[in-house]
This record gives C-alpha cells, sequence and structure tokens, in this order.
C-alpha cells in the first residue's frame, strides 16, 4: 500500500476544492432535512392514534417506525449522491492526463484505488455524520434504544461502500464524469429495484434476484436487525468492485 | 543509466514503436529527436513505467521496468507533454503530494519542497491555485514535481513546448542549471533547444530508432561535401574560374550581390581547402570581406534523416 496515506489526503483537498461536494452536501442535507421533518409530523400523527387505541400500542415503537422511514428515505437519496460524488474520481485523471502523473510515482496501483475509495467514503461519513444531530436529539428526548440506531447508520454506511465501490468502478470506464455518473446511477438503481422483481420470476431467478437486490439486504439493517448475511453482502459487493476497479485500472496501464 | 533493448509496442493492431534499442550513460544529457507521432512519448512512458512494452525490455539506473517498477519511478522525475497538474491545488500543496508519492520523509518535506521551489522560481507563487497560473509557471510546477526527492534521472517531454520565446529561454535555462549529476532524456522536435542542452541525440522516425551519436558526429556521417563561403570586393570572374580548376573544388556557384561577389564553393570534405582559397583571393587582387565554411545544422540533419526533402540552404558555420 505504498503511497496510500499521499493519494487519501490529496483526493481529499480535491473533493473538498470541488463545487460539486458543496452542491451535493447542501442538497442531501436539504433533503434529508426535509423527510426529517416529514417522517417526524407523519410518526406525530400515528402517535395521536395509537393513544386512542392501546391494542395497536402494544404492537407498534414509534422511534422504530421513524427511524426505519427516515433510513430508508436516506438510502434512497444516496443513489442520486453516490454517483455525483464518485464519478471524478478516474474519469478526471484520464481526462486532463494527471493519470499518467500518478502512474509514474512509486505508488501502488492497490494504494492509489484504495486512497480514492477511503477518500471518498470518508467524505461520504462526514454527509451521514451531519444527519445525526436531529436523530441524536430525538432518541434522547424519546428515551428510545440506541442499538437500533447504530444498527441503521451502520447499515447506512455498509450501503455506501457498495455504491461508492460501484462509482469507483464506473468512473475507471470513461474520461466523461457525466457518462460515469450516468452509468453508477442507472445499475444501483436496477439492483435496488431488482428485488421487487422476485415475485413475478420463477422460484430460482426470484431467490438470485433476492440475493442481489440491495434494498433487500438494507432492508433488515434499516430495522435493527444485524443479519451477518447482510453484512457480508455489502463487504463482498464493495470488495468485488473495487477488485474490479483494480484490474480495469491495471488493463488501462497495460493498453496505455 | 538507461538501457532500451528491443522495444516494441503496439496500441490494438497499430504498432507504435519498433525494436527500439539504445543506451544512456549516466551523467549523459541526451535528445530525443523525431517528428509528431515518431514514438518518442511511447518510448518514454515505458521508460517511466507508465505502460509495459508490448515486447523488450528496458533497465533504468541498472533497474528492470517488469521487476523494480516501484524502484524506477523512485529514481525517474519526469515531466510529461502536455504538464497534466491538480489544477484545484496550490503549488506548495500539490508539491506536497508529490513529495509524499515519492516517498520523502514527513520532517524533510518542508526543506525538499523549498529546494525545488527555489530551482524552479516557484516561491512566490507557492499559495497560488495552479489553474491560475500561467503556462509558463505551469511548465516550472511541471519541472519542479519532477525535481522532487532529487532523482538521478530526469525525463523531459517536450518541455518547451506551447510557451513563447521569453518563457522557453526561462525553461532552458532551468533545465541547463540541473545537468549536473543527472541522466538527462529530453524529448523535443524543437532543434535548436536540443543542439544548446544536448550532447549526444537520438533520432527516432515512425517508431524507429534511425540516428544516435553528437551532433558533430552525426554532421560527419552525412556531411557529403564542405561549402566555403567566399565574399569579395574586387572583379571576381578570374578568381572563379581558377578556383574551379583547383583539385578538390567540386564546384562553385555565384550568388548574386550588389556591388561585391559572393561564391558557395563546395570542396571535398576531406581537405580544408580555407587557406589555399584564401590565399588564391589575395593574388588575384580580390578583396577579401568574408570566407567561412559552413556544415549541416542539427536541423539539416533532421530532415535528411526523417524525410525525403533536402536539408535546408543556408546552413551555419
Amino acid at each position: 500500500m505504498k503511497g496510500f496515506w499521499p493519494v487519501y489526503k490529496k483526493e481529499l483537498y480535491g473533493m473538498f476544492l470541488s463545487p460539486i461536494f458543496y452542491v451535493v452536501a447542501f442538497f442531501f442535507l436539504l433533503i434529508c432535512g426535509v423527510f426529517f421533518n416529514f417522517i417526524l409530523r407523519q410518526v406525530i400523527m400515528v402517535s395521536y392514534q395509537v393513544a386512542q387505541n392501546p391494542e395497536i400500542a402494544r404492537n407498534v415503537s414509534l422511534p422504530s417506525l421513524f427511524m426505519r422511514s427516515f433510513l430508508w428515505n436516506i438510502s434512497v437519496i444516496m443513489l442520486f449522491v453516490a454517483p455525483l460524488l464518485t464519478m471524478r474520481l478516474y474519469a478526471e485523471e484520464r481526462k486532463t492526463g494527471t493519470i499518467e502523473l500518478l502512474y509514474t510515482y512509486p505508488v501502488t496501483d492497490l494504494a492509489t484505488v484504495a486512497a480514492k475509495f477511503a477518500a471518498c467514503m470518508t467524505t461520504f461519513a462526514i454527509l451521514l455524520a451531519a444527519t445525526l444531530p436531529g436523530v441524536i436529539m430525538l432518541t434522547n428526548m424519546a428515551g428510545s434504544s440506541w442499538k437500533p440506531i447504530f444498527c441503521g447508520y451502520g447499515g447506512l454506511f455498509l450501503l455506501g461502500c457498495s455504491f461508492i465501490s460501484l462509482g469507483t468502478f464506473a468512473s475507471t470506464l470513461t474520461r466523461n464524469q457525466i457518462v460515469a455518473a450516468v452509468i453508477t446511477f442507472g445499475v444501483l438503481l436496477l439492483l435496488w429495484f431488482v428485488g421487487q422483481a422476485k415475485t413475478q420470476a420463477s422460484p430460482l431467478v426470484g431467490t438470485i434476484l433476492g440475493y442481489i437486490s440491495v434494498s433487500d439486504h438494507f432492508e433488515g439493517l434499516a430495522k435493527g436487525l444485524l443479519d451477518s448475511r447482510d453484512i457480508l453482502f455489502f463487504v463482498a459487493f464493495s470488495v468485488f468492485f473495487l477488485f474490479l476497479t483494480l484490474r480495469q485500472m491495471s488493463s488501462y496501464r497495460w493498453r496505455g | 543509466m538507461i538501457e532500451a533493448e528491443g522495444l516494441t509496442k503496439f496500441y490494438g493492431p497499430r504498432g507504435a514503436i519498433k525494436n527500439v534499442s539504445f543506451e544512456i550513460e549516466k551523467g549523459e544529457v541526451v535528445g530525443f529527436l523525431g517528428p509528431n507521432g515518431a514514438g518518442k512519448s511511447t518510448t518514454i512512458r515505458i521508460l517511466t513505467c507508465y505502460m509495459p512494452p508490448s515486447s523488450g525490455t528496458a533497465r533504468v539506473e541498472g533497474l528492470d521496468i517488469y521487476e523494480d517498477s516501484l524502484k524506477i519511478r523512485q529514481k525517474v522525475g519526469y515531466l510529461p507533454e502536455s504538464v497534466p497538474l491538480y489544477k484545484d491545488l496550490s503549488v506548495n500543496r500539490f508539491l506536497r503530494f508529490a513529495a509524499g508519492a515519492k516517498g520523502v520523509e514527513a520532517k524533510k518535506i518542508n526543506s525538499e519542497i523549498g529546494r525545488v521551489m527555489s530551482a524552479c522560481g516557484l516561491e512566490k507563487t507557492a499559495n497560488r491555485t495552479i489553474a491560475n497560473l500561467s503556462k509558463g509557471f505551469r511548465q516550472r510546477v511541471g519541472l519542479a514535481q519532477a525535481l522532487v526527492n532529487n532523482p538521478s534521472v530526469l525525463i523531459l517531454d517536450e518541455p518547451t513546448i506551447g510557451l513563447d520565446p521569453s518563457q522557453i529561454i526561462e525553461i532552458r535555462h532551468i533545465i541547463q542549471e540541473l545537468r549536473e549529476d543527472r541522466t538527462i532524456l529530453l524529448s523535443s522536435h524543437i532543434l535548436p533547444e536540443v543542439a544548446q542542452l544536448c550532447s549526444r541525440v537520438l533520432i527516432i522516425n515512425k517508431g524507429e530508432i534511425i540516428a544516435t551519436g553528437t551532433p558533430s558526429k552525426l554532421t560527419s556521417q552525412l556531411q557529403k561535401s564542405t561549402t566555403i563561403v567566399v565574399e569579395l570586393s574586387g572583379p571576381s570572374a578570374e578568381f572563379a574560374r581558377e578556383v574551379e580548376t583547383m583539385p578538390g573544388i567540386r564546384t562553385v556557384s555565384p550568388v548574386s550581390l550588389s556591388g561585391t561577389s559572393k561564391f558557395e564553393i563546395e570542396t571535398d570534405p576531406s581537405v580544408d581547402m580555407r587557406s589555399q582559397i584564401a590565399a588564391l583571393a589575395v593574388a588575384k587582387g580580390c578583396g577579401l570581406l568574408e570566407l567561412r565554411a559552413t556544415q549541416l545544422s542539427l536541423e539539416d540533419i533532421f530532415m535528411q534523416l526523417v524525410t525525403e526533402e533536402p536539408p535546408l540552404e543556408g546552413a551555419q558555420s
């Protein structure tokens, strides 16, 4: 991993000096705030109804209902955010020719891929952390358990890992950042909704679609259910696309 | 020291270089000449380990490009042709990245950046964003990043391309100062630049090395005759007739000038005829205003080798 830190720091600087990050961060947090407010109002309305019916109240956990809806909405926003964060990683280097500079420095290809991915994940983690204050405040006020929050945010982080690894790979396929973003968004959307097609497909295909559906694997984590199969899926997904990124850039080097 | 052995590179079905072999000794400054698309950048990219060749091999400082790619990259300072830089970063931040990537120890990074900035005259632009710099200063930043970690081998691909004349002079001046103790490979198609900076040239055309040697060696190899230019003030018809009969003289061509007579006398390159021609001019009572032998310039050599056009007239002495 020789050369990881300099490339990581350079990528972070590049990210924070880029106007794209601030535009993305602004809209991400704005939309999250709007959803936070909207879902909270909905949950408060439900709480009034629940208060009048003690039978239902026994089966409904309002903090859990809020968290599940909020996390689910953040995950959908991430479908749009991830391509915008990752599109420049390799596409810009190839377009401006700086890849030639980077590839003639004594830095291994693995370190380059890892540093770019880690820098992008750091940026994403910062965005995600910025949504936490409201959630923490609400949990404190409701006096509910912290475990579903850890589980849900852990799930969002893993989901971000897989989205960003796919985006990193898409960025190696083209010099055009817009094309890279569109590829990432298209594939993510497909993998998000593929789970819904499983009911229409044959049992075997349905099972396979269920396995590769990103949303299916996230659903459990969003509910606060920690399942090693879901965690393994996101880890394997991320490693697979980072491996493809590494192979693609090695191939780029060989092709010249 | 750089050694290339039978380097061949194909981009798909198209061959970029074919069986390129050469050696550059330690401390030599070698010009890499060739027209656009001749294969200069491809050869350089292989030597800097940016990409591997399709066949053949190369060694830099005794290290193999396949086996010791990272070690070579540590020892080579490279300025790519288009001077790609991270334009969002400041000069200082970019050089800090270059130093870190090249493995300069954290405690030495500041002094190393100071050294290369001073060598390239970048002290006053340290905190400016690269995107806001002029092309000349960006070229300096490109050179500065190549010099980080004090590489023993410097490979510069068209370092003055696209610069204005004053910037070209500045960059050449910097390169001249870098010559000490370094092996430098300088790719260019600006011939006076190569003639000024390099002790030896490699000429590549259509992917093949077609000539190598010092400019004077190439001149002697290619020069089939020596041309002596004589300018006289007095009547010169008889002088011209007698010169033509002298042994070793091939042709005498008058060059029309108002008031004086000028001749271009082509002689056998193995014999220096200048003293005999001067003596004859004095004996004939012609006022001898000028007498000089001309040699092929690097430009003439290049033209002879890479094109089928005749070399340019008016070669410099």
